[in-house]
């Protein structure tokens, strides 16, 4: 049993539940909230209770992350458990979905033992493993929906890759309907981005890069959603990088389709200019588009099209970035890095506050249908306290990763993780 | 005159030669200028000078290559200098090694220069990152392709006398050509006006952004040009989907009397090897030798090599 906790002198936002005030959150004996907002003041506290002064930070949940890249198994070099839960913690991130192209890949019930195992020995955030849609992620064979979300997966993904033939993915919708489970797809048609390695445009062109064009993901996106229409399913697009898709998105939504959308925190943050002289640490897949691109994207989230913004954290050691751009891997770490590059868009009155906190906490929650993301009475205290204003500078060096590869190494930032708890209990202070 | 001269030359301070988009007006001047003394040095008996005698010149050349290669070796060779070509086939790298392991590796033994030609775009940028000598692109990926652009200008200024006001068409697979991007620039920045001729699935996207006129009809994108250009056409481009067949290609875009007939009458036809005869060019006009410049650009290439040389080779 642990000691009552009470945070107080804070500012609690917590979307879910439309709360936006001063004031604390008790914790219980059991790590599970007990009293939340304006009514948990700097009083007489039980002489036994824990006192946390929040110095007028900011509170909200624990941020879910729905798209994060571990090593295990396979990639223990790149991240482990414990690193990724390092990480996350000094992100002010509790949930993540972990991806499932590891080798082997998680396509199987007895693997998912082995993942729930290792997660639950190493690391201390909460780990809700996805598994594959296709066997060995193929793109032929759908796995084991039922079996496999009876060993607790929530969602089904190829990762990286995307189910290319319609007709098995009509299958898999079909199939994911009857047993309710959750299809994410990364929308990139193979054929249109073959050998792409950066946004199709005149930045290709003077870079001598394949191009990687946007139709490539609105393709996959059209095809999914018109097979939605047949095969109705929980369907959520990972995350998107163009206006072009976003247009799809738009239409689908007036006509009253229903579906999820993410995005990449490095897609609303960064364009293809910052590639600059090749650097390969901004080789990302969906790639970095224009500008416009990226404008258009954070007004989807203004316009409720886009319900969720993920890290797509993916660590890469040197060795794999090291390389010509070509030859580089594909990918950027970025889980420590989520909500300050977020805040980003509140500081630069792109997006409002509690929108962005909205969409790092409940909208994913409740996409994959986990009870986090929110501060209600009697659910299990995940909470993350940042300072909203703190100036800082991101140093790689610093990061707690086991790889190093941030896309905005030295960017200045303003807002800052200082404590991080998960079920009750404080696993992260800065110091 | 002697003092003006001297008063002219710019120290080149980029330790690199990675691409036109790099260099500065008064950098591609004092290498033209420079090349211009070697052209009859070259044509001389004794071609031997030692301005690199004692410096090292690595060349590391990643895809095949025959002139340009060649002519690397023989400027590094004719200024002096002891040159090394490393057969890739047969290195380490076919065994795995990456770019920059097989760049340390050299580096430790004090190269003054190397020459790179990649097949990935940006190679010798990451190259010159990692090692303390020169380093000189020979052809990256679709990039650039620096010292060819710098010999069909010098092969221009020496027929034509000038840059600055004429008209030139590059022709052909430009998506593909590295030929073609170091030449728009290099034209573009010595005040050509540059027109591109091109079938649509063979034109990299945004094209005109870099300054240039874009024609699909190749008639109309030779009118009153100076200079013909043509791009070799690359096998593998006929059997994908890029084109229905060469002889449609041949149809629309080689260059033909015909169509010749369109640029001026004193228009020059250059082409930077290899040719495919009878696909991107006829055959009579490529040997034609009042209108074909293709074998004077091969030999001002050494000039030009040469020229980059000496300039970039680590002081």
């Amino acid at each position: 049993m642990m000691k009552e906790k009470y945070l107080v002198n804070g500012r609690i936002i917590d979307p879910k539940n439309n709360l936006d005030e001063i004031g604390g959150v008790i914790i219980d004996s059991n790590g599970l909230i007990k009293a939340v907002g304006k009514k948990v003041v700097n009083g007489n506290l039980p002489s036994k209770a824990e006192k946390i002064d929040l110095k007028k930070q900011i509170l909200i949940p624990g941020q879910v992350d729905m798209r994060v890249f571990v090593g295990e198994p396979g990639y223990e070099y790149k991240e482990n458990f414990r690193t990724l839960s390092d990480a996350a913690l000094s992100g002010g991130v509790t949930s993540v979905v972990s991806m499932p192209n590891t080798s082997p890949v998680i396509d199987n019930v007895s693997i998912v033992d082995f993942l729930k195992r290792r997660g639950r020995d190493k690391s201390k955030i909460n780990i809700f493993p996805a598994a594959t849609l296709t066997k060995n992620t193929e793109g032929k064979q759908m796995t084991e929906f039922g079996l496999l979300k009876r060993k607790g997966i929530v969602a089904f993904t190829d990762g990286t890759k995307t189910v290319q033939d319609p007709q098995v993915m009509s299958r898999i919708m079909n199939f994911a309907g009857q047993s309710d489970s959750l299809i994410i797809q990364h929308a990139e048609d193979n054929i249109l981005s073959n050998g792409g390695l950066i946004n199709e445009g005149e930045i290709s062109t003077r870079l001598g890069l394949k191009g990687i064009p946007a139709l490539a993901e609105k393709i996959i996106v059209e095809r999914d959603l018109s097979l939605l229409e047949e095969y109705f399913c929980r369907y959520h697009i990972s995350q998107i990088s163009s206006k072009k898709t976003l247009s799809v998105i738009k239409k689908a939504k007036n006509e009253k389709k229903k579906f999820t959308t993410g995005v990449s925190i490095n897609n609303l943050s960064l364009n293809e200019n910052d590639i600059g002289d090749f650097k390969t640490f901004l080789k990302l897949s969906p790639p970095l588009r224009t500008e416009n691109d990226r404008q258009s994207l954070i007004e989807g989230i203004n316009n409720d099209l886009i319900d969720v913004i993920v890290s797509d954290h993916k660590p890469e050691d040197e060795e794999s970035k090291r390389l010509t751009f070509a030859q580089a891997a594909t990918g950027a770490s970025g889980i420590e890095t989520l909500l300050p590059l977020a805040l980003e868009l509140f500081h630069n009155k792109s997006v409002k506050l509690n929108k962005l906190i909205a969409l790092l906490t409940c909208n994913p929650a409740k996409i994959l249908g986990i009870d986090k993301g929110t501060l209600s009475k009697g659910k299990e205290a995940d909470i993350c306290v940042f300072d909203l204003n703190k100036t800082w500078t991101v140093d790689k060096s610093k990061l707690k990763s086991k790889s190093k590869n941030t896309p905005i190494e030295n960017r200045k930032l303003q807002g800052l993780v200082s404590k991080t708890f998960v079920k009750g209990e404080m696993l992260y202070e800065r110091t | 005159m002697a003092i003006i001269k001297k008063f002219k030359a710019v120290k080149i301070e980029q330790n690199h030669l990675l691409g036109i988009q790099n260099l500065s007006f008064s950098q591609i001047s004092q290498i033209l200028d420079q090349a211009k003394n070697f052209i009859a040095l070259n044509r001389s008996s004794s071609k031997k000078m030692d301005i690199l005698r004692g410096k090292t010149q690595i060349n590391l050349f990643f895809e095949p290559s025959t002139r340009t290669q060649s002519s690397f070796e023989l400027a590094g060779k004719r200024l002096g200098a002891d040159v090394m070509s490393m057969n890739i086939v047969n290195s380490a790298i076919k065994k795995g090694e990456t770019l920059i392991d097989t760049a340390m590796t050299l580096n430790a033994m004090h190269p003054d220069i190397i020459v790179i030609r990649h097949q990935d775009s940006g190679a010798p940028n990451l190259l010159a990152q990692k090692v303390n000598c020169s380093v000189i692109n020979a052809g990256d990926g679709r990039r650039e392709h620096p010292t060819q652009a710098l010999l069909d200008a010098l092969t221009i200024i020496n027929r034509k006398g000038k840059i600055k006001g004429l008209k030139i068409a590059i022709c052909g697979d430009i998506l593909h050509s590295r030929v073609a991007r170091s030449n728009i620039y290099l034209m573009n920045l010595l005040g050509a006006e540059v027109n591109i001729v091109a079938p649509k699935t063979l034109l990299p996207h945004s094209i005109e952004r870099l300054g240039v006129k874009v024609f699909t009809n190749m008639k109309k994108g030779l009118k009153d040009c100076d200079i013909v250009m043509m791009l070799r056409l690359q096998n593998e481009r006929m059997h994908g989907s890029f084109l229905p067949s060469a002889r449609e290609y041949y149809e629309y875009f080689g260059l033909t009397p015909d169509k010749l007939k369109l640029a001026k009458k004193d228009a020059l036809i250059m082409h930077p090897g290899p040719m495919n005869r009878g696909v991107e060019i006829d055959t009579n006009l490529a040997d034609d030798i009042n209108r074909s410049v293709i074998r004077e650009q091969v030999e001002l290439g050494v000039a030009v090599r040469m020229a980059c040389l000496k300039i970039f080779c680590k002081k």
